[in-house]
């Protein structure tokens, strides 16, 4: 196959990506291994700032989902964004993830501009997320799915794998590994050859949490996570959020489900009408009038 | 999402869509022990070698073995076919993107041989056949960058009407340019691969076409080795997730753009290198070969066999080259059964989308998935 092609293609590899340099990670479990151990790409200093969503503006049409949204999360914590429905929390996730192009305003991720950049460049970048409605690859295993998202930080392609090149075996086997760890850790290690449309409901939630871990994410986007579980579920959930936490993987979390979000975040954000009512720690967003007239309705605890 | 004791099954289930023993012969194949597999293999292989000699079978070889036309010669029509259905189950069965355009390929690589290698074309380079693979190859991949590149933004129906212009237009610039790829008259004196006996005849003859299916399914191998490699690698997986997802794959990573482009460009080389199988053997390349019916008739082979299934598609390609060819020479309402050909692949077609719609040698995923289907059916 035309050398020249496969080359620049390649290329395009090394370039649209940062970590080029670092090894890939064998010890997993623990996605962010390499930046607590100092190897990573500066590391921020705790609470520093990792994503910033500054003022951002979404119009479909004459629709206005999402009117001059800021808010800062920091590096470490987990922060909730909350509303009521249609209030542009999902909007707001997919305009971080690059499905959507803000009308107005910026997203920075460690201070670099992710507006208007590709999904996989985003995803590269170190943002990940997981999907109201699962989105799995449906006729592929659990394995294969979290598979792809190792993928994301590997460099051999269509030339590695059609000559076996030692480079491309080399990543098969620690992509097989890292997933297969990483369904350990999510806690469905034992159906990682089962096609992922044959798993209950709750192991898709958690397979999509451990394929967005695969791509070594700085920042782990949760949407509704807990929608549809029953509270000994969203226990197990709630475990997780905080398991991944301690790997050193900053949470953002949209969850409807009050108990848990005042349970496991530092930080929320409420949105309404695609407009930022509140901001603060889940105490301080509890007692904000607003907030309860807005959202709650009734006091947080009843929810 | 508590993952207690209610699900203990395989607990060392380590490998990749790991098929239990099931029913069917895929099943059994996959339950024997690796070296047994090989075996099977290899007897496979052996027997696929061995074919040119079927009609020394007694009872069943004169049954399996084409009347109306040469057996070799059938049978290295079902070589060529078999290659389009390989290429074509790349962009199909692998990336799921719809190609009813595919036959353009394969034209690309029958006119870069006669091009480059024919008395009758403009360049006058006269090159041997096997110099000419290379660059057939090459070109096809670009032609399918060519096609691949305006088109990423389509899918289903879209795609499909798109690339079916894209073979309509090489078969009417073939058409219209008498000068250059010569249309309906076409390149003549195409030369066979080399080779010559001990007693200075060629192998590669005029005569037996034995020798010609016998190098069709020596390329077969190979490329069903080279795509294998791919299938299960990242690229494969890729490739998949496209197909299953596009958006997730692209936010789980995957470089859509790319992995789509690659699936048109390997698709395109395997389907030049039939070309160039073709053009070998025929000696011969005008337009009329390359029609429409072609790219629907490989569609039809690798749906038959099992979309997205390597084993699918070279069975799928070889009836779909086969049947017709068993048919000539046999009479039906005073016709000669061969123009029957479309209604019976209608027919089988639609029988097989009836009963047994993942196709007669499923990927196993598909087989999974419908097995559970009807575990879920039937009460426990």
């Amino acid at each position: 196959m035309s050398e020249p092609h496969t080359e620049s293609t390649e290329w395009d590899d090394e370039t649209s990506r940062q970590r080029v340099d670092e090894p890939i990670p064998t010890t997993i479990g623990v996605p962010h291994e390499r930046s607590s151990a100092g190897a990573g790409p500066a590391p921020v200093p705790g609470g520093a700032a990792l994503l910033e969503v500054d003022n951002v503006t979404l119009r479909f049409g004459g629709v206005t989902a999402l009117d001059g949204v800021s808010f800062t999360i920091r590096q470490g914590e987990i922060f909730g964004l909350i509303g009521p429905n249609g209030a542009g929390k999902t909007t707001c996730f997919n305009a971080m993830t690059g499905i959507y192009r803000p009308t107005d305003g910026e997203i920075r991720f460690t201070g670099k501009r992710v507006t208007g950049l590709r999904k996989y460049e985003i995803t590269s970048m170190g943002i990940a997320r997981t999907f109201q409605n699962i989105r799995l690859f449906p006729e592929m295993t659990a394995l294969e799915n979290v598979m792809v998202g190792a993928d994301a930080h590997h460099k051999t392609s269509v030339l590695g794998a059609l000559f076996r090149l030692p480079r491309h075996r080399r990543e098969e086997a620690q992509g097989r590994e890292k997933s297969l760890r990483l369904l350990e850790f999510v806690g469905i290690r034992h159906r990682a050859g089962h096609v992922a449309r044959n798993l209950s409901y709750g192991e898709q939630r958690r397979l999509e949490i451990a394929r967005a871990l695969a791509t070594d994410p700085k920042l782990l986007c949760l949407d509704e996570p807990a929608a549809g579980f029953n509270p000994a579920e969203k226990e197990d959930l709630l475990q997780l959020i905080r398991r991944v936490r301690d790997t050193g993987v900053t949470v953002l979390l949209i969850e409807h489900d009050m108990r848990l979000v005042m349970g496991v975040t530092d930080r929320i954000a409420v949105l309404e009408f695609g407009r930022k009512i509140a901001e603060g720690t889940p105490a301080e967003v509890r007692d904000d009038p607003k907030v309860i007239a807005a959202y709650l309705g009734v006091p947080a605890d009843a929810a | 999402m508590t993952t207690t004791a209610d699900t203990p099954q395989t607990p060392e289930a380590t490998a990749p869509s790991q098929g239990k023993p099931g029913g069917g012969l895929r099943g059994r194949l996959d339950s024997l022990p690796k070296p047994v597999r090989w075996a099977v293999l290899a007897l496979l292989v052996a027997g696929a070698y061995l074919l040119p000699y079927a009609a020394d079978v007694p009872v069943l070889g004169p049954q399996l073995v084409t009347e109306g036309i040469d057996w070799a010669s059938a049978l290295f029509n079902v070589s060529y076919f078999v290659l389009l259905a390989l290429g074509l189950n790349v962009v199909v069965g692998f990336a799921g993107l719809l190609d009813l355009g595919y036959v353009g390929f394969y034209a690309v690589g029958a006119y870069t041989v006669a091009l480059l290698a024919s008395g009758d074309s403009v360049f006058g380079t006269k090159w041997t056949w096997l110099a000419t693979i290379p660059i057939a190859i090459a070109i096809a991949l670009f032609s399918g960058l060519i096609l691949g590149w305006p088109t990423l933004r389509l899918r289903g129906d879209y795609l499909a009407i798109v690339t079916l212009g894209f073979a309509e237009i090489i078969r009417i610039t073939a058409d219209s340019t008498p000068d250059f790829l010569r249309g309906d008259q076409g390149f003549t004196g195409i030369p066979h691969p080399p080779g010559t006996f001990s007693d200075g005849t060629p192998v590669f003859g005029v005569r037996d076409a034995t020798p010609y299916f016998w190098l069709g399914v020596t390329i077969i191998i190979i490329v069903v080795l080279a795509l294998r490699n791919l299938e299960r690698s990242r690229v494969g997986r890729s490739w998949l997730a496209i197909r299953e997802d596009e958006e997730a794959a692209e936010v789980m990573g995957v470089r859509t753009v790319k992995y789509k482009l690659w699936a048109f460009a390997i698709g395109a080389c395997v389907g030049g290198l039939g070309g160039v199988l073709f053009a070998g053997q025929n000696g011969f390349v005008n337009s009329a070969m390359f029609q429409l019916q072609l790219s629907i008739l490989v569609l039809a082979g690798v749906v038959m066999g099992g979309s997205g299934n390597m084993a699918g598609a070279i069975l799928g390609g070889a009836l779909i080259s086969y049947i017709p060819d068993r048919l000539r020479g046999t009479q039906i309402l005073d016709r000669d059964a061969y123009e029957y050909r479309y209604l019976l692949f209608g027919v089988i077609i639609i029988l097989i989308m009836i009963f047994r719609p993942q196709g007669l040698i499923p990927s196993r995923r598909r087989a999974l998935e419908l097995k559970d289907r009807a575990r879920e059916v039937a009460p426990q």
